[in-house]
């Protein structure tokens, strides 16, 4: 069998990947526990309660404002980097807890990767930012220019970049940036994969092709997308959480939470909220 | 015709707003402005001229190789003070640069905005650079009385012109690290970097083109800084190279300062040719920070 009938392959389990729907209840790698976050007193989300399937793409969606972005941030800790942020409940991952006290927050980044909005490439070479994550955790790596090249087959970018690995990073399109930023995030070999509305700084057919990729990788990873497109969610995810905002009693202080989270089919076909028909209709966000 | 009416008949309000700006008292205000930065430059080329005129017969070999001298000013050169100037700049340079930076680092991206600590940090590196200039050298001077070294040497002067120029290395480089944008900080602590890798890997290097610039500008103002020098005594009359951190040296401001205060004209020369020297090697390291700045800005 050579190698184009795999990648055949391959690509067919990806595609029928659509129709192999995934089980009711996902095999949780990372579980969030009545998950409240606050900035200073103002508390952003309140009690989300969700798993982070393994192997899934879970998307999260919601009008604006609603704390999408702050629930992803928490998963690998990068709100600790926001001075005034707290979080409340747990969050496990297999089984432990990654705000626990002897937890160090770079362990859970270098396990739970993350790519972010505007595509943020370092100002080095392509071969150089792939590089940077492993060199700087430590890797036990054989052959760095490898390891470089499989992340970025792994990005799809490399038959776009093999010639010039030593230019810089900028010199690439925003899409190809934005998989820079992906072959930089796999070649530390993360288990998870938190995106943040990573194609909308991009054109459709840039937006289509990091579609495609997040399909692939979802073989060997576990990918968490924040996006506010929702027929990108109803194209990539296995399960979908909507999330919206009501204004807390009292003050006029918008608190996020978690209406409805459940297979990608079930909340765009026939979901439980009138929230979520709404939203998802296009009827207000 | 209708567009073209049309069009005209919309834009014309907006002509008469402009227009109405350049009233009488806002061209008053910008001839003002014309006149005191053509007064700047006028007496700055007076200045620069008359030492030229002054200087230029004395802008010779010798003021490079030879020593001063009491008795014969005519050969006498600043061979003693531009060695001491560069050897002195040198050392300030070794204490204020990996001071200045990591105390910038550790401002701009470790400290949090209610540590104490910092904050004190802070607000006295803001006081330091209101301090006058020859505060700095009484302080070195008291330091190297205090220590038992010697106060006319390298060191102690070094040490005084690095305390000068700490808070505008300071500032400067913390305004280095903030232009670097976040999104570079967030994607390599992302990657499981440590705070102390994307310092040194990521945040630091990228603003090293904004460090060296603040760096060479704070140096050569040190260049030209005579004030904290002659607080330390015993600097004027020096007849050789200086050759350590504890040998005795002059500077170039020092020099051109006792000259100048001579009564023979020879001196007088020798003040101004040695006043071209200081002035071409301070523009010449300015130009270097310009150059940084620009070849950084568009290679961006
Ligand atoms: N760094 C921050 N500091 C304070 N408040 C923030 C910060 N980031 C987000 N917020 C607030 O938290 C809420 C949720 O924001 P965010 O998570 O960015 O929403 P989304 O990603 O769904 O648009 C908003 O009210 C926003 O103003
Ligand atoms: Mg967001």
């Amino acid at each position: 069998m050579d190698s184009a009938t795999i990648s055949m392959r391959q690509m067919e389990t990806v595609d029928s990947g659509r129709t192999i729907s995934p089980t009711e209840t996902p095999r949780a790698v990372l579980t969030c526990d009545d998950v409240s976050i606050y900035y200073g007193s103002f508390r952003a989300v309140n009690e989300v309660s969700m798993d982070i399937g393994l192997h899934e793409i879970t998307a999260l969606i919601g009008p604006s404002g609603c704390g999408k972005s702050t629930v992803l941030r928490s998963l690998n800790r990068m709100n600790d980097l926001i001075p005034g942020t707290k979080v409340t409940g747990t969050i496990s991952y297999h089984g432990i807890d990654i705000y626990g006290k002897d937890v160090d927050p770079i362990e859970v980044r270098r396990r739970i990767g993350m790519v972010f909005q505007k595509p943020n490439p370092f100002p080095k070479s392509i071969y150089d930012n792939v590089a940077y994550g492993p060199r700087v955790t430590g890797m036990k790596v054989d052959s760095m220019d490898d390891l470089v090249e499989k992340a970025l087959r792994g990005a799809a970018l490399w038959g776009e970049v093999k010639d010039k690995l030593k230019q810089s990073a900028y010199g690439l399109s925003g899409g190809q940036q934005q998989r820079l930023c992906i072959a930089r995030t796999i070649a530390v070999q993360p288990e998870i994969i938190l995106m943040d509305e990573p194609c909308s700084a991009l054109d459709p057919i840039a937006t289509a092709r990091i579609e495609d990729l997040m399909l692939e990788l979802k073989e060997k990873y576990t990918i968490v997308i924040v996006t506010h497109n929702m027929q990108q969610a109803a194209r990539v995810a296995d399960r979908t959480a909507f999330f919206t905002a009501e204004a807390a009693e009292g003050n006029g202080d918008r608190t996020g939470h978690l209406v409805e989270f459940d297979l990608t089919t079930k909340i765009f076909s026939n979901p439980s909220d009138s929230r979520t028909e709404d939203y998802i209709s296009g009827r207000f966000g | 015709m209708a567009t073209t009416t049309a069009e005209s008949a919309s834009t014309a309000p907006l002509q008469a707003a402009a227009h109405g700006d350049r009233d009488s008292r806002s061209l008053v205000f910008l001839g003002l402005l014309w006149g005191s930065l053509a007064f700047g430059i006028f007496a700055l080329g007076v200045l620069l001229v008359n030492t030229f005129i002054e200087g230029s017969g004395r802008l010779d070999l010798m003021l490079f190789v030879n020593y001063t001298s009491q008795l014969f000013p005519g050969k006498a050169g600043a061979r003693a003070a531009i060695l001491g100037s560069l050897m002195v700049i040198v050392v300030t340079a070794l204490l204020a640069v990996p001071l200045g930076v990591a105390a910038a680092s550790y401002l701009e991206e470790f400290a949090s905005r209610e540590n104490r600590f910092a904050r004190f940090v802070e607000l006295n590196v803001q006081n330091l650079a209101a301090v006058p200039a020859i505060i700095y050298g009484m302080l070195a001077a008291g330091l190297a009385v205090t220590v038992g070294l010697p106060r006319n040497t390298v060191l102690v002067g070094a040490i005084a012109l690095a305390l000068l120029i700490l808070p505008v290395i300071i500032v400067s480089t913390r305004e280095a690290l903030r232009a670097v944008p976040r999104e570079i900080r967030q994607g390599s602590l992302a990657l499981g970097a440590t705070p102390m890798q994307t310092l040194t890997r990521q945040t630091l290097p990228a603003a090293i083109p904004g460090i060296a610039t603040g760096t060479i500008l704070a140096l050569s103002r040190a260049m030209g800084e005579a004030a904290p020098l002659l607080l330390l005594g015993g600097l004027v009359f020096v007849t050789y190279d200086p050759n350590g951190l504890l040998s005795g040296f002059t500077t170039m401001p020092i020099q051109i300062f006792d000259w100048a205060g001579r009564s023979q004209i020879a001196f007088r020369e020798l003040a101004a040719a040695a006043s071209m020297v200081l002035l071409v090697l301070v523009l010449a390291m300015n130009a270097v920070a310009i150059i940084i700045r620009n070849k950084f800005t568009t290679s961006r």
